[in-house]
């Protein structure tokens, strides 16, 4: 849990409960109630897709639920935009290529 | 299919009947965004009796408020010395004691036929009906186009502010950002409270775009604000690696033979902002292109009225501007919205009055010439 800011000279960071989720198949450590693309970098994680076309890594742009660049498959749900979407115990977070088969 | 022939609208018919909108009554005013324009609109508007609800897509009140740990400029009447979020939590408890109907994670996603409005929220789909809408739903970051803009390490500056300072998670160790407005001076100085090393500020201008006080503070912590450059390539394989950048003319073009690469492992845009106004496309109300305003803005008249008589305007949407205006145009809206529902009452034209002569001391600053001026061309 090493990517989150631990002292900070004006804000302290209430947390929710530690729990586990899976990426990729891995499993790994983040916060419930925080979105789950902040637990990913967090973790490390900066790619969450690759594009249609050409197959490109692609990560955040916006952070607040307006780009679509964040998109992933949760629990088997494509198109779920990361920024937004909070964690929760046991998710199935997987990157997604182009626009998906899943519904 | 029961659409009856005499309606000749080409546009594709919403599936209506698939809203579940038993839980939500008829409300006086629906407010879209819950930052500081909108939450202050609310607060007017519910004081003078109207039946509100304010919809928000995050879990908590404050818009862009909420991230902004440094204190505020401005008069003591319009917060100054107060930082951002405190400020957010201020208004959020205001609107918790008048006793408002919030709708939290909720995004309005349609503007529909009667004046009904689609809000998605979790797996449901929900309508809603009001008399008047206060649209406030804010802007979004630009996106500025260079070699490889698309690699996972390139974020809006704001972006990487509500990671770090709301989550508590920064996406890098060492930055490079492009664009000195007070944005792009005051993330990077807020990354250096986080810890985080800023490698260069990138300013395409001759001389810095926001506030002095904020360079002053960057450049006594040594980091070099680099004018008359621009970004041209993102490297890096899977990620941001390094920027490139290269020196201008004075036509803004690059220079061939002046290029530098600066390691990082992000890349904060910060070139200004756009205003959300796709909804009121969808609404019917007039948009036109005003670049002082911030581009594509929703025409309005000094009571935040939009060419649809029951929609009004405030915040960012209206005009690219700031919290203490964007609160101010939410009084006045707030006011407004009453009034059209309920007719003029006395408390609330003074409430409108009073917030209108509050708006023309803030713009009268050299600061806001632009503003003043793109103002202007909505007459
Ligand atoms: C880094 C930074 C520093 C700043 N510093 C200062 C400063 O020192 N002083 C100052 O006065 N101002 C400052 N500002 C500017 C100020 O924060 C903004 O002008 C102000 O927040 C605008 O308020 P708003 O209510 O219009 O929009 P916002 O605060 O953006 O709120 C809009 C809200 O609407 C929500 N929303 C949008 N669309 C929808 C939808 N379809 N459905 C539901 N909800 C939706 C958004 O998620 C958001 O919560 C700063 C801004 C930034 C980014």
């Amino acid at each position: 849990m090493d990517g989150y800011l631990k002292e900070h000279p004006i804000l302290e960071f209430k947390r929710g409960k530690k729990i586990k989720f899976f990426f990729e198949d891995r499993e790994i450590e983040g916060y419930e109630g925080l979105p789950i693309a902040a637990a990913l970098h967090a973790a490390g994680i900066k790619v969450l897709s690759f594009s249609e076309r050409y197959n490109r890594p692609r990560g955040f742009f916006c952070a607040v639920g307006k780009c679509s660049s964040c998109l992933m498959e949760v629990d088997g749900h494509s198109n779920v935009m990361v920024c937004m979407e909070l964690l929760k115990p046991g998710m199935k977070v997987r990157r997604q290529k182009g626009k998906s088969q899943k519904q | 299919m029961n659409s009856s022939a005499k309606n000749q609208d080409p546009r594709p018919k919403n599936n209506i009947q698939n809203f579940s909108s038993s839980e939500f009554p008829n409300f006086d005013i629906c407010i879209i965004g819950g930052g500081p324009a909108g939450l202050e609109a609310g607060i007017i508007a519910r004081r003078l009796g109207a039946k509100v609800m304010i919809i928000d897509d995050n879990p908590v009140l404050g818009g862009q408020l909420i991230k902004q740990t440094h204190k505020f400029f401005g008069s003591k009447a319009h917060y100054c010395g107060v930082r951002g979020v405190d400020i957010a939590g201020i208004l959020s408890k205001e609107i918790k004691d008048l006793g408002f109907d919030v709708l939290h994670n909720a995004t309005v996603v349609g503007y529909y036929d009667d004046d009904i409005i689609g809000v998605l929220q979790h797996d449901k789909l929900l309508s809603v009906k009001a008399r008047a809408y206060i649209f406030a739903t804010g802007a979004s970051e630009n996106m500025l186009a260079f070699d490889n803009a698309d690699l996972p390490g390139v974020y809006g500056a704001g972006a990487v502010q509500t990671m770090m300072n709301v989550y508590g998670v920064v996406p890098g160790k060492r930055a490079v950002v492009i664009g000195s407005g007070n944005i792009g001076l005051i993330v990077p100085y807020q990354l250096l409270q986080a810890g985080v090393e800023v490698a260069a500020i990138i300013e395409i201008m001759d001389k810095v775009g926001g506030y002095y006080v904020h360079a002053a503070k960057l450049k006594r912590a040594g980091v070099p604000i680099i004018l008359k450059h621009t970004i041209i390539q993102a490297q890096g394989r899977d990620c941001v690696e390094a920027a490139l950048i290269s020196k201008v003319d004075g036509k803004y073009k690059c220079l061939p033979g002046t290029e530098k690469t600066i390691e990082c492992d992000m890349i904060l845009i910060a070139i200004g902002l756009s205003p959300l106004c796709e909804l009121l496309y969808q609404a019917g109300c007039r948009i036109d292109y005003i670049p002082e305003l911030g581009g594509h803005v929703p025409l309005h008249n000094e009571d935040m009225m939009t060419t649809q008589k029951n929609i009004f305007v405030c915040g960012d949407l209206a005009c690219i501007e700031e919290a203490s205006t964007a609160m101010l145009e939410g009084k006045i809206a707030g006011a407004k919205a009453h009034e059209v529902i309920y007719g003029e009452t006395k408390q609330g034209k003074e409430i409108a009055q009073q917030a209108k002569r509050e708006l023309a001391v803030i713009r009268s600053s050299p600061f806001e010439q632009r503003i003043t001026y793109g103002l202007n061309k909505l007459k």
